[in-house]
């Protein structure tokens, strides 16, 4: 199962499609656009909600802080978690959109008809 | 003496009401289950549901799958109770969709088949990774498949005003039962419709509710709170945090370690995870996660109103006297609403919501029965007993027969430990999720180095680690509400055990994998980064 059969109708001496693939100009935009947005965004979220829970329980009476009627800080910062987590969303699907989709859409326009090694499945 | 007369007549009015609308909703269900069982013909269909949701449909599903009676009855609840507190819950159950949306859902979609395991072991040697990751796919879901059903017990005995334990242990049968026949018949298809009926149920239900709740306050939230307040009898504190984390500095870490495994511990749950297969692509996928996080995040921001209104209109008393952890609150806020105890409007509603909650547990326990039959089919007997030489029959078959073996096995559990604390149930399997799970799939995707001995060692590390912990705490003895009452060995002062085994979990994949003298295979991770990224070569 290793190697699959349709890697072998290749020329020898180029590397397997999907290295081949991984060491172009596209595919090196492609992950450095999709990881240049995924990973300091999953930064920025998880920083903001460990800092509201913390404000919570070691902040309390910062939190208690009233802004008016029965509106205070915590309901306020809550909420914002709640509009943070729909805006990241909502950002990310615009985002991958343009710059993800079509991005994957050539490479696998330019490689897609190339033989492609199956999902190793079986036994070692 | 007529008092008492029309509270009867009200009280078996709503039960026959409640039974009959669940019947209704079990019948509708079967139904759809026979239809997706003749439309199921090969694996892809029963694991995957044939890869042929929308992402809709699938976002409906997966916020079916998530919003358990746990969240619906129990967030209510610590609201009505402890006010801010429960809020600040929810809120973790919310922000960690981010997690599965920026980082898992596509990657997963693109390069898996069936399990989480298929991604976790693409490039690692097959046996043993598929054997630790099927082993933790199927410890989380039973924690989590034990919370729901022992809660569902319960739940019954309240809302129908039953009691003594054989109504109690029928109900989970029922449930079982129940639960293994949409798995077996329906599979994934049949599952994912259950899901997306509850969870339109579940929405409309919490809907009408708020909207009810703040009209009685001319749509203003300023005065429901502090109508809530006034009735807590805490005054303003019940709008702050810390009536229920903020007590003690143990109570405060506990609350830190729970926000830890909620917030990383959704994007490794195994049920969710199986669900971005049954949609054809990746950015169907991204679609779901997105469309989920609307549905749940309303979802949430509805559950405040109910708990604050709960507290506000019905009083803390009454839920307390109902229900020590409040767990009836949207129901009797519901029979308020609908114009209080002994009138045909009060039972009505009281009745809906109640169905709703039945029909709530029904479709999570189905969708953890399927994730965790589908990895010991498609793991451990296909892959790790029979070597990939398990045609797509033997495997389905295998599948149907876990089913009804986990079913079994889970309505034994849950008759015997009907004790349970079901809360700490789910944040258990949250923590188990979080620790074993989660750092073996981001490391798998993003780490090139990673190898066999990483991901063997991160998933046994996380899962011993917050297994043993959680028996050794306030959950496992020493408490009233603890598993063994009456002896006392806890050494370990937290209730959840995130704060320790997240980290043990992600240190023990790199520790593993930079003792282990085997070499990751560069070009299995290009072919892992390639199909992750573009989808190429996708099923």
């Amino acid at each position: 199962m290793d190697t699959p059969p349709a890697a072998e109708t290749l020329p020898p001496e180029l590397p397997p499609d999907d290295e081949r693939i991984e060491q172009t100009e596209e595919f090196r935009g492609l992950r450095r656009a999709f990881r240049g947005f995924a990973f300091p965004v999953t930064a920025g979220f998880v920083l903001w909600y460990l800092l509201y829970a913390l404000l919570s329980v070691y902040a309390p009476s910062f939190m208690a802080t009233k802004l008016f009627g029965h509106i205070n800080l915590a309901l306020v910062l809550g909420l914002l978690q709640f509009a943070s987590t729909f805006a990241i969303a909502a950002w990310y699907a615009r985002y991958a959109d343009r710059r993800l989709d079509p991005a994957a859409a050539a490479i696998r326009a330019q490689y897609g008809s190339t033989n492609l090694v199956a999902p190793r499945e079986a036994g070692e | 003496m007529t008092n008492t007369l029309q509270l009867a007549s009200s009280a078996a009015d709503h039960r026959s009401l409640t039974l009959a609308l669940f019947g209704v909703f079990v019948v509708a269900t079967l139904g759809i289950t026979l239809w997706a069982g003749r439309q199921t013909k090969d694996a892809a269909d029963f694991y995957a549901g044939g890869r042929g949701f929308s992402g809709f449909q699938n976002g409906l599903a997966l916020s079916g799958d998530y919003m358990s009676a746990a969240s619906f009855l129990g967030i209510a609840g610590v609201i009505a109770l402890a006010g801010y507190d429960g809020f600040l819950y929810s809120i973790g159950f919310l922000v960690a969709w981010l997690v599965a949306l920026l980082l898992v859902a596509e990657p997963l979609r693109n390069s898996g088949r069936y399990t989480m395991a298929d991604v976790l072991a693409f490039r690692m040697r097959q046996r043993p990774v598929r054997t630790a990751a099927g082993i933790s796919t199927i410890v989380v879901s039973i924690f989590y498949l034990l919370a729901q059903m022992v809660g569902a017990g319960s739940l019954v005995a309240l809302l129908l005003g039953v009691s003594g334990d054989s109504a109690k242990r029928w109900t989970v049968v029922a449930v079982g039962a129940l639960m293994v026949v949409y798995v077996v018949v329906g599979g994934m298809k049949g599952t994912t419709w259950v899901q997306i009926i509850k969870a339109g149920l579940l929405i409309i239900g919490a809907g009408v509710m708020t909207v009810l709740v703040l009209a009685k306050y001319h749509f203003n939230l300023s005065s429901l709170l502090g109508a809530a307040a006034e009735a807590s009898g805490k005054g303003s504190h019940f709008l702050e945090p810390g009536l229920k984390y903020g007590l003690t500095g143990t109570t405060k870490l506990d609350f830190i370690s729970l926000a830890l495994a909620l917030l990383l511990g959704t994007a490794g749950l195994p049920h969710i995870l199986v669900r971005f297969y049954t949609v054809p692509t990746a950015k169907a996928a991204r679609k779901s996660v997105f469309w989920a996080i609307g549905i749940i995040g309303v979802f949430y921001l509805m559950t405040l109103a109910l708990g604050f209104g709960a507290a506000a209109l019905v009083g803390p008393k009454t839920i307390k006297a109902s229900n020590v952890a409040g767990n009836t609150a949207a129901p009797l806020l519901a029979e308020h609403l609908g114009g209080g105890a002994g009138t045909s409007g009060g039972a009505a509603l009281l009745a809906i919501i109640s169905a709703v909650a039945f029909a709530t547990i029904l479709a999570v326990v189905a969708g953890l029965t399927l994730a965790s039959s589908s990895s010991f089919a498609h793991d451990l007997y296909a892959n790790v007993i029979r070597r990939g030489r398990a045609t797509e029959r033997e495997e389905v078959g295998a599948a149907k027969l876990a089913a009804v073996a986990i079913g079994a096995v889970a309505i034994v559990l849950s008759i015997f430990a009907d004790k349970l604390n079901t809360a700490a149930l789910v944040a258990l399997a949250f923590a188990v999720a979080a620790s074993a799970n989660l750092p073996t799939i981001l490391y798998s995707l993003f780490w090139k180095r990673f190898n066999t001995t990483g991901a063997v060692s991160s998933v046994y590390a996380g899962l011993i680690t917050s297994v043993t912990l959680v028996f050794f705490s306030p959950v496992g003895s020493g408490a009233k509400d603890s598993l063994f009452p009456h002896s006392d060995f806890h050494w370990f002062p937290l209730s959840n055990p995130g704060l320790i085994s997240i980290p043990v979990g992600f240190l023990a994949g790199v520790i593993g994998t930079l003792l282990s003298r085997e070499q990751a295979d560069p070009q299995k991770y290009a072919e892992l980064e390639v199909r992750s990224l573009t989808g190429l070569g996708a099923h």
